[in-house]
This record gives structure tokens, sequence and C-alpha cells, in this order.
């Protein structure tokens, strides 16, 4: 055929369907996961000082360095430009408490990626959160620094330098929602300001990277069994409201239950696992020895999220119901 | 359940650009008569039919080439007067070579027309003998023979017809130029589907996106109670028949079942314009109408060809490809097939010819999957799509077949949506045939 596009000299494409591709990647995602973080990472800045970006830090930089390393030791692509060791290494520095070491930091930062993500294989095969997984490490080797706290900078004489779980757990002192909102309260850096949590989150949930289904079932979770022990007596227990903006609730719910890799892929599963998280906090902050409860509940509820997956498989589209 | 939604839809699907502004707004073209026709036997699903005419042969327009061979098959007529200059193996958009007639056309406009038959009076069984002999396929895609989805068993009961106006494909506007250009003839078109399937219910199906079109389909009908235009949710793949079947009637198609279980017909917008033609003007099926678009085209545009036209004389008349175009596509972007020879010819099915570009397909770093659940959210049939990769990958086809492997329709829904861009649907096609090999093998040991 001597028509012009007969035979292009140009190389063409031959893949099966389908031909276009929507904007999501991983890359971008983790990106977005980072720009999330921006607004906790300052309200860490704002009550606890600058230098608590030199923890953050520590930890991003020590994250990549292990993944790095251990791709190069291994002999496989090198794969931090995914963005996902800098999320590890953000999300890891914001749970510390403020001044922590950065020799302690480091550590955590190594034992986050190399036990809680690269020893299974690396993005996408790890089971349990690796950022948790270093500051469940941390809490053990450290629990002394762990759980030392420092006041905000903002702090009127009433506001002590105690979380608002350990207040009331070991003072029964209950903090008022105000401060807990802001984040004008002690805590871990990035966990007491509700508000920066819920700029990143709700971010998150509109640019499409985190499902509703996890938050929401957590949020209403902790309305429930927070509520019921609330009802039963509410002088000795605290109300459903303290319970979600107290400690890392909002953090974890937002940040750490939502990661992809170690949440459910069902719509189901996904309720599950989010009701499940808020049953374990509540259980934890009132009956255990810890007045925070939010790392075990979602490490526990991490490890049990390829059962929850294979038990909630929607219901083929047609099928008798 | 933040955003209630009222217009009728089903659950999953994916939003991606519809890019239908490229052609939406031009008037279908008819391409000039090409040099050479290449007829492919297997224009359909089903036998491929049996060439008549021999090398040498002079044909006539309208005339039949080959016939008919078996209850799923379709006849094939010449689009062009002219002479077959070779009966051989060509290629086919399908991507499997074909036996072809191949057939050097002459300038001549003599057509062979059958008797134009009244819409008003013709019978049931003269519209089904009619839609047999003009060779009509299905335009959806799968291009089954009409005449066959026109006589539905007599134990099942049919209740309504929808047409689908969905074109939920992106790029393609050839149903919408259709239903813009010809409303009277497809509401006729309809009206026979009707008859010949015995239902005094019928339905257009059409996306949201398609404000014309919806008004003066309305307007068409505005006397008719017995047709309703239905306005769907603007969403892929909301023109797959079982997705269009719920968004319509409510009713879920079971796996392994068709329209027919629940009481429904459906026909494409390009099949009921089709049945007009042969039956009101005694057309057989002679031409494609298609879209050609794509940022890799020089003038995207909505035509009218003849059956057999190579792709490259349709490129040509189009202005030509662009140095940036990386991809040539026939039929949508979602489901349609890459082509890698432009000798092929256009068949009866053909709805649309893109040229793509980098930017438009949008391709990304392949990751290990992250299990973000989002194939799982999309998927409009409830599958597990990224499990059933995996498990096809492994090779693990039992499993694969327990986790309902051959319900998906292969829409590309999930591969699509993946931010980690693993081919999905690309596994899932190979484990499904596979499993498929394997049911076949357990029925007939």
């Amino acid at each position: 055929m001597e028509t012009t596009t007969a035979n292009p000299t140009y190389k063409l494409e031959l893949t099966s369907s389908p031909h276009v591709h929507s904007r999501w990647s991983t890359k971008q995602a983790m990106w977005f996961v980072v720009i999330a973080l921006i607004p906790a990472l300052i309200s860490a800045v704002i009550f606890f000082g600058p230098y608590q970006l030199l923890i953050v830090l520590t930890s991003i930089v020590f994250c990549i360095g292990t993944e790095f390393l251990i791709k190069k030791i291994r002999k496989r692509k090198v794969t931090v430009t995914d963005g996902s060791a800098v999320i590890t290494g953000l999300l890891l520095g914001l749970i510390l408490p403020p001044n922590f070491s950065l020799s302690s930091t480091a550590i955590g930062a190594v034992f986050a990626i190399a036990v809680g993500k690269e020893i299974f294989g690396g993005l996408g095969y790890n089971i349990f959160n690796p950022a948790l997984v270093g500051r469940a490490f941390l809490q053990a080797a450290f629990p002394v620094a762990i759980t030392t706290w420092t006041k905000p900078n903002f702090a009127v004489d009433t506001v002590t330098s105690a979380t608002p779980l350990a207040a009331y757990k070991f003072d029964k002192v209950f903090t008022s929602v105000q401060p807990m909102f802001f984040g004008n309260i002690g805590g871990s850096l990035g966990e007491t300001s509700a508000l920066a949590i819920l700029i990143g989150g709700i971010f998150l949930i509109a640019v499409g990277v985190v499902n509703y289904r996890v938050p929401l079932a957590m949020i209403l979770g902790m309305i429930l069994f927070a509520g019921i022990f609330w009802g039963i007596d509410p002088v000795k227990y605290p109300n459903p409201l303290f319970q979600i903006f107290a400690g890392g609730f909002l953090f974890g719910t937002f940040f750490m239950a939502t990661d992809w890799v170690t949440s459910p892929i069902t719509s189901k599963g996904m309720w599950i696992f989010g009701l499940g998280i808020a049953l374990l906090v509540v259980v934890i902050r009132i009956f255990g020895g810890l007045p925070e409860g939010v790392m075990y509940a979602i490490l526990i509820m991490n490890s049990v999220v390829p059962i929850i997956n294979r038990y909630t498989y929607p219901k083929i589209f047609g099928e008798a119901k | 359940m933040i955003l209630m939604n009222h217009t009728k839809t089903f659950r999953g699907g994916i939003h991606p650009h519809e890019q239908k502004e490229l052609t939406e707004n031009r008037s279908f073209e008819v391409m000039p008569r090409p040099k050479q026709i290449i007829i492919p036997l297997t224009q359909h699903l089903g036998k491929p039919a049996k060439p008549i005419v021999k090398k040498g042969s002079e044909v006539k327009a309208g005339e039949i080439i080959a016939e008919q061979d078996g209850f799923i098959s379709a006849g094939i007529h010449s689009p062009v007067s002219g002479k077959v200059s070779k009966i051989t193996v060509g290629s086919t958009v399908t991507g499997f070579p074909k036996d072809a007639i191949v057939i050097e056309s002459k300038d001549a406009n003599d057509i062979v027309l059958m008797p134009s038959l009244d819409p008003e009076k013709v019978s049931a069984e003269e519209i089904r003998e009619r839609v047999k002999l003009a060779g009509i396929v299905g335009q959806g895609g799968a291009a089954f023979p009409t005449y066959v989805k026109l006589s539905p068993p007599n134990d099942k009961k049919i209740e309504i017809v929808i047409l689908n106006g969905c074109e939920c494909e992106p790029y393609l506007t050839r149903d919408y130029r259709y239903m813009v250009e010809r409303t009277t003839d497809l509401i006729t078109g309809l009206r026979l589907i009707m008859k010949a399937v015995g239902v005094n219910k019928g339905a257009i199906g059409i996306e949201n996106n398609k404000p014309e079109a919806i008004n003066k389909l309305k307007e068409a009908v505005k006397n008719s109670p017995d047709i309703s235009i239905e306005v769907l949710e603007t969403k892929y793949p909301q023109g797959a028949e079982k997705m269009l079947i719920k968004a319509v009637t409510g009713k879920e198609v079971p796996p392994g079942k068709l329209p027919f279980d629940v009481g429904a017909v459906i026909q494409n917008i390009g099949t009921a314009i089709a049945i007009y033609d042969a039956v009101v003007k005694g057309e057989p099926q002679l031409t494609a109408a298609l879209t050609v678009s794509g940022l890799g085209v020089n003038q995207p545009k909505n035509l009218i060809v003849r059956v057999g036209t190579p792709l490259a004389d349709i490129l040509d008349f189009c202005g030509g490809v662009k140095e940036n175009a990386v991809k040539v596509v026939v039929g949508g972007p979602m489901m349609g097939v890459a082509q890698y020879d432009f000798s092929a010819p256009v068949m009866k099915a053909t709805s649309g010819i893109l040229v793509l570009t980098e930017e438009e397909i949008n391709d990304h770093e392949e990751t290990p999957c992250l299990r973000c659940g989002k194939c799982v959210d999309v998927c409009p049939l409830n599958l597990i799509p990224t499990k059933l990769a995996r498990l096809s990958s492994l090779e693990k086809f039992e499993e694969a077949e327990q986790l309902s492997i051959t319900v998906c329709m292969e829409c590309g829904t999930c591969t699509y949506t993946c931010p980690a861009n693993l081919p999905l649907v690309q596994w899932i096609r190979f484990g499904k045939q596979r499993v498929m090999a394997l049911q076949r093998e357990r029925e007939s040991a």
C-alpha cells in the first residue's frame, strides 16, 4: 500500500486494553500523604518548638537511608523515590514525644524500615504499619524517655505536661475539649492538634487517597464503645468526645489505620477494621496498664487484615443474596 | 452515602476523561469509496460466512458475496461495485488474520437494494428475516448476529427492549451523532425491534453528559408512553449490558445468564439504525459508522465508511497521524484493540479508530500492589481484581475459578484505576481463558 500511514516509521505500542490510565500512581498518592502531614508538622513546631523538626528530619533521613541500604545489599531496585520511606519517617517522627533524643529516633527509624517493612519484602508486602512498628520498638527499648512529656508552649498554669490520657488514667483529671482541639496539650509531636490532623485527613479523603470508611468506622466505633462505658458511669469513664480528641486517636484514624498496605481491601472489611480498632482502643485505655492504646490497637488489627479480607469478599453482581 | 445521587446507575465504575469534545459536534461525513475493499469472512461472533464469489467475479454494491453458515453467523454483502481480485488471508482489527475477499472497486454508484417495507405494517417474522438477510450484527463490540438476539427462546418472557445510548467509552461519539442526526429513524428502529421480540415497552438508556441528544429523544417520544428515555449517570462502564439493565430496570443479570433471563433485550444505537435502514430503505449492512479521534490524529471526525475500508485510507482521509502518536486503537480506549497493521479493514461492528499520544495514555511506573482496595471499589461486578490477577499470575486457576474469575467482563476499570499501574485485567483475561479451557476439559471428560 503506498499510503503514507500504512507503514509508520515510528514505533507503535501494542498492549492489550485498557489503553488509558487514571491520574493515580503510587508516587502521587505517597506525596499526597506527605502534603497532608504538613499541618501536623507545623502544629508540632508551634506547640513544642523548632527542635521537633530535627526529630522528624532525623527520622526521615534514617528511614530513607535504611531502605536505600537494604535495597542495595539485596541487589534490588532502589525505590526510595516512591515516597513511602519519607512517609514512614514523617509518621514515626510525629508520634514521638517532644524533645525525644535524636539517636533514639534514628534507632526507631532503622527498626521501622528494616523490621517493619523490608523484612517482608518492601512496600506492599508488610503486614504491620512500619511507623508503628518503630514506635512499638522504642516503647520497649526506652520506656521512660518515650513517656516523658513536655509542656506545650502556650500552657497556662493549669495545664500540665502530662497528656490528657495520663492525667485521666492516673489522676482522674479530665482535660476539656477546646485545648485538645487546637493542640495546646501534652502529647506526641503531631498528635496534639485535632485541627491540624483534621485538615490533613479531610484533604486525603477529598483527593481520594483515603477511603472514608476506615476513619468513619473508627469515629463511630469510638462514639459507640466509649459511649457505652460513659453511659454506665459518666464519673468513672471519659465521654466519647474526650476519647476521640485525646492521645493518638485522630492521628491514628487518619494517618495510621488508613495505610493502604496494612488495611483491608473490601468495603465491609474496612468497617470491621475501623470498628475493631475503636473497640481495642477503648478496652486498652480503660482496662490496660497504659494510658494510650491506639498503637497496639492498630497493630493488632493489622495482623488480622488478611483474615478480614478473606471473609468479607462482596457478593458477586447478580448472585442470589 | 455522603453524596446522595438520584441519577440511575450501578455500583462501582470510574470517570475517565471523556474526550468527547474532540468530535461530538462534528456531523457524520461520508468517506469516498476506497480503491480496494477487504472483507474478512469473520466479522461477527460465530462461524465465518461462506464465500459465494470467486477470483475474477464481478460484484455489485449490495450483492451478497458470502453466505451465513449455521445459526450463529451472518451473511456479507459487497459494499462497492467492482471485481474480486483475490480471496486470501489478511490482517483484521481483532489482531487475528482471517480469510478475506478483496475487491477492486469500480467508479460506479449502482447498488442492489431489497424492497422497502412499511415499518407500520411489517410483521415480526418479516423484520427478523430482513435483519438476517441484511447481515446485521450488533454494533456494541461483540458483533453478535442481530437476528439471533431478535429470536429469544420461547420459554423466556421478554418485557422490555433497551437501546444502549450510553456510549460510555471515552472519545466515541458515533452513537451520539446517530441520536442527534437520526432521532426519528432511531425511534422507528426501536419500534421495529420491539415488534420483532413482541413487547410493548421500550427504553433508551443515555448518560447525562449528552443533553442535546436527551432533549431530541424526549421530544421525539413525547407522544409515545410506551417508550421512555432513561437518563443515567455518566460513568464507565454504564453501557455494559449488565450495568445498563441494572440502571434501567433495577434487575441484576445473574452470572452466566443473559439479558433474556431477566426479560430484557439490549440493542446498540447503531444496530437500531442498521435495522431501520434494512427494513425501510432495503439496505444490507454495507457501511460502518465510526469516530476517528485522539490527540494523535490531525482531523478528528465522525465518519460513515464502507465496510472493508483499510485503516490507512481512513487515517489519510482524517489528515494523517501526528508525530507524537504512540498507539492506534480500534474501538474505545477501555476495551479496544491496539493495531499493528493499517492494511486491516473496518468491519461491520467497528465503532472507532483512536490515535493516542503518550499524554492521553498516562502510563506510570509499575510498583507492587499496595492493597489500596481501589480495584475492589470500582469493579462493577464486585470481584476482587487484585486477588484474581495475582492468582492468575501464579497459575492458581482453581482458586481463581472459585472466586468467579469467569464472571469478569474485562471492562478494564481495575487496571485504569490501579495506582500501582498493575496489568490487572490483563492477568485476569489470561486466567479467565485458562479457567474456561479447564471447564471445557471437565465437561468433555
